[in-house]
């Protein structure tokens, strides 16, 4: 910020900086290949990502996994399309958000990919094809499409399909909505690939992909009378692999696992996952930061792994008491609640994913930082998604926020992290080490790249 | 004790009817501490020591009440607020209103107010509103009801140690500890000049079944929303008569984010999307970095 009062000129450095809201991204997907990454945004656009193959070819520099053909393409727009639009409900007198809460891809069945999109209050399927011919001769219609004049066509011709350009076309084909009182928090799409669960933040309901005039209400937790509310719904999951489990969390820091086979309401839990608290760490803000605000099931479907403000914890599906695995995302917040209260910073919600082998656990933070953690040795490392720290092809370093001891050059003190610049959605890729962090409007892609001299990877950057 | 009574430096700079109504609230307070026959003691350092930590846990215990109210009450913005926040919000205040209960600090506010019970308000109004119980207790200070906030929307109101709720019983032993090194003094802040004001006997509202009908206001807003039948008309004649003045500390308080590296282009942001400017920072830095805003906006 300039400090030039006694010039005339004004300094409008700061103007560069400024973000517009819209295209502060809320949520990122690989689809189930990984080859397509979406985005949504607040403004209420998806941007999908395709991944270049690069057939056979290795670049200077860079080795792949020894013995495969080399895949390691970057990410580019692939097709970009308005979504949600804002919406305002008149009975309420309340705008809708236009902003995009969730994206999940379903598995692909054919050419085209199909991807669920949600705001706050409607889920859109949207169909993902390429088309790379077009019909051309024909009789009624001129190139342009405009209707001929009958007395100038003097023969019959049989339109033929010609190869053009690659189009990518994205239609809507279903739209799912009054399903949801509430604001919608979480979508997921059922191993069956018939059905996908909705959570708002008192219901979950489910649909069948082709039904969009109804849907079945599988959990309901809002209260007879409103006074009594003391819990909500915070996020949802199927299980991978069981079409009849799923999982959703709450706000005061459990999960339950239904079974749908139980009741078709499943208001009453199979499982309860809670870990009991801690009588001396109690303080006013400990239910806050205990809330979930998100809960992935691992890819082999028996560990469940949640985000609260302070932690990230693994669960073992068979293990109710309490997580079998804690980590410390920053700790050394807990000083500092009440400033995070004041605000507004703590109900921040922040995503957590799994790696494909499910051995490692990665999730936000502030300052541009995220975390990994290595579930075998328990290490944990800080990550930077920075622009100005990350080079494209740069290798990214680790960093280190200074909670005392000895400070190294580097380190980042409590005291001037930026609250604004928090890193609350990201994914990995199903397959490989490749994931994407959206920072306010910036979406950053590393991926791994094993070097030929040492056995640790290091990640490299590819910011767009 | 007299530590309590100072006035804190950030009232630096700030309008003069503002001094003037803190040094006010402060006499006022004393006068009432007085009033109750409580007695001063010599206390030894341990004694002291407690007393003090006892005081601090009391005031930020206020304070965080008083805060969360807000947050509560003013959250009826365009867009539909968000659920999962308000009922922690909401959780926390029942929280502190049941130790509350428990210490028996609350006894005393519901005395003082006579147990009027004002069950049809909106509870966090009493607390931001209390000229009429102030009153009562022969106040002299000039109170200003949220109603009339207009003139100071831009500052954002330091805790003020002078005034504090009073009282401590000395319950709640065992969060005391926890609660010390959950809180960060040096950044507590209030939010409603309100408070400094009329904060005499300690906290207010009721307990037990005025909590239960605060959060049934607060979550009965989601309720008549969605049309619920037979909907509270004293409810809806309290929301018809909130001032746009709210909207304007609310955006103060929830929708901007602090930050400790707040760059011009954050106050700018804020002044675009909200009624007024703010930060997290102390007063002082406010009022120099919006002096630098209105610079560059007017174009001096």
């Amino acid at each position: 910020m300039g400090e030039d009062t006694e010039s005339s000129k004004v300094n409008h450095s700061f103007l560069r900086d400024y973000v517009t809201e819209a295209d502060v991204i809320s949520t990122v997907e690989f689809n189930h290949t990984g080859d397509l990454l979406a985005t949504g945004d607040k403004g209420g656009r998806v941007v999908v990502f395709q991944r270049e193959t690069v057939v056979g070819h290795k670049p200077k520099g860079e080795l792949d996994q020894v013995g495969e053909t080399g895949e390691s393409g970057e990410y580019n727009v692939y097709s970009t399309f308005q979504s949600h639009e804002p919406d305002f409900d008149y009975l309420k007198s309340l705008e809708i958000e236009e902003k995009i809460n969730k994206i999940r891809w379903l598995p692909q069945q054919n050419a085209a990919h199909f991807l669920l999109s949600t705001n706050d209050k409607t889920i859109k399927l949207w169909k993902v094809s390429e088309r790379d011919k077009q019909p051309e001769g024909y009789n009624l219609k001129d190139e342009e499409g405009r209707v001929k004049d009958i007395s100038t066509v003097t023969s019959l011709q049989v339109p033929v399909l010609r190869p053009t350009d690659l189009m990518v076309e994205v239609r809507p084909r279903r739209v799912f909505s009054n399903g949801h009182t509430y604001h919608v928090n979480s979508i997921s799409v059922n191993s069956d690939g018939e059905t996908y669960l909705s959570a708002d933040d008192l219901r979950i309901n489910m649909w069948h992909l082709g039904i969009t005039d109804r849907s079945f209400n599988i959990v309901d937790i809002k209260p007879a009378n409103m006074e009594e509310l003391t819990e909500v719904i915070t996020a949802a999951e199927f299980h991978p692999h069981h079409c009849h489990l799923f999982v959703y969390s709450s706000s005061k820091g459990s999960l339950r696992l239904c079974d749908m086979r139980a009741s078709a309401l499943c208001d009453r839990h199979t499982k309860l996952f809670e870990e009991p608290e801690d009588p001396g760490s109690r303080s006013f803000f400990s239910e806050i930061v205990s809330s979930v605000s998100d809960v992935k099931f691992s890819h082999n479907g028996r560990y469940l792994l949640t985000r609260d403000y302070l932690t990230a914890k693994v669960w073992d599906l068979h293990m109710e008491k309490g997580p079998v695995e804690t980590y410390q995302v920053h700790d050394y917040l807990r000083t500092k609640l009440c400033s995070l209260y004041e605000n507004d910073c703590i109900f921040d919600k922040f995503e957590c994913v799994w790696n494909s082998s499910d051995s490692v656990i990665m999730t936000g933070a502030y300052n541009s930082f995220f975390r990994m953690f290595d579930r075998e040795t328990g290490r944990g490392v800080t990550l930077e998604a920075w622009r100005e720290t990350s080079k494209p092809r740069a290798v990214l370093r680790t960093r280190r926020i200074y909670t005392g001891g000895k400070r190294r050059r580097g380190d980042v003190g409590v005291d001037s992290l930026d609250f604004t610049k928090k890193i609350l959605h990201m994914a990995w890729h199903p397959e490989e080490n490749i994931i994407a962090i959206a920072s306010t409007n910036n979406l950053y892609i590393f991926q791994d790249r094993v070097s030929p001299d040492t056995q640790d990877p290091d990640l490299g950057s590819n910011t767009i | 004790m007299t530590l309590l009574c100072q006035a804190p430096a950030a009232l630096v700079g700030w309008p003069p009817w503002l001094e003037a109504s803190v040094q006010h609230s402060s006499q006022f307070w004393m006068a009432n501490m007085y009033s109750k026959g409580t007695k001063r003691k010599f206390y030894d350092s341990v004694d002291a020591a407690t007393d003090n930590k006892a005081a601090l846990y009391s005031r930020q215990r206020q304070s965080l009440l008083d805060m969360s109210l807000i947050k509560l009450q003013l959250c009826h913005m365009l867009v539909e607020p968000n659920m999962c926040r308000s009922v922690l919000i909401a959780n926390t205040v029942r929280h502190i209103q049941e130790e509350m209960t428990h210490d028996g600090s609350w006894q005393l506010v519901t005395e003082a107010f006579g147990s009027s019970g004002p069950s049809d308000h909106l509870v966090a109004t009493e607390v931001l509103c209390r000229s009429s119980a102030l009153e009562q207790q022969g106040g002299g200070p000039k109170l200003y009801s949220v109603m009339g906030y207009d003139g100071c929307r831009e500052e954002e109101v330091v805790t003020d140690e002078a005034l504090c709720s009073v009282t401590f019983s000395g319950g709640a032993p065992s969060l005391l500890g926890t609660i010390d090194h959950c809180w960060d003094r040096a950044e507590l802040r209030m939010a409603a000049v309100e408070d400094r004001v009329i904060k005499d006997s300690g906290s207010e509202v009721e307990s037990g079944e005025g909590a239960k009908t605060v959060m049934g206001q607060v979550f009965g807003t989601f309720e008549i929303k969605n049309g619920a039948p037979g909907s509270d008309p004293a409810l809806e004649e309290l929301f018809s008569a909130v001032d746009a003045s709210y909207y304007d500390l609310d955006t103060m308080l929830t929708s901007i984010q602090s930050t400790p590296k707040m760059g011009p282009y954050n106050l700018l942001d804020s002044m675009a999307s909200s009624h007024g400017p703010t930060s997290n920072s102390s007063c002082r830095t406010d009022l120099s970095e919006l002096d630098h805003i209105m610079e560059i906006i007017v174009g001096s």
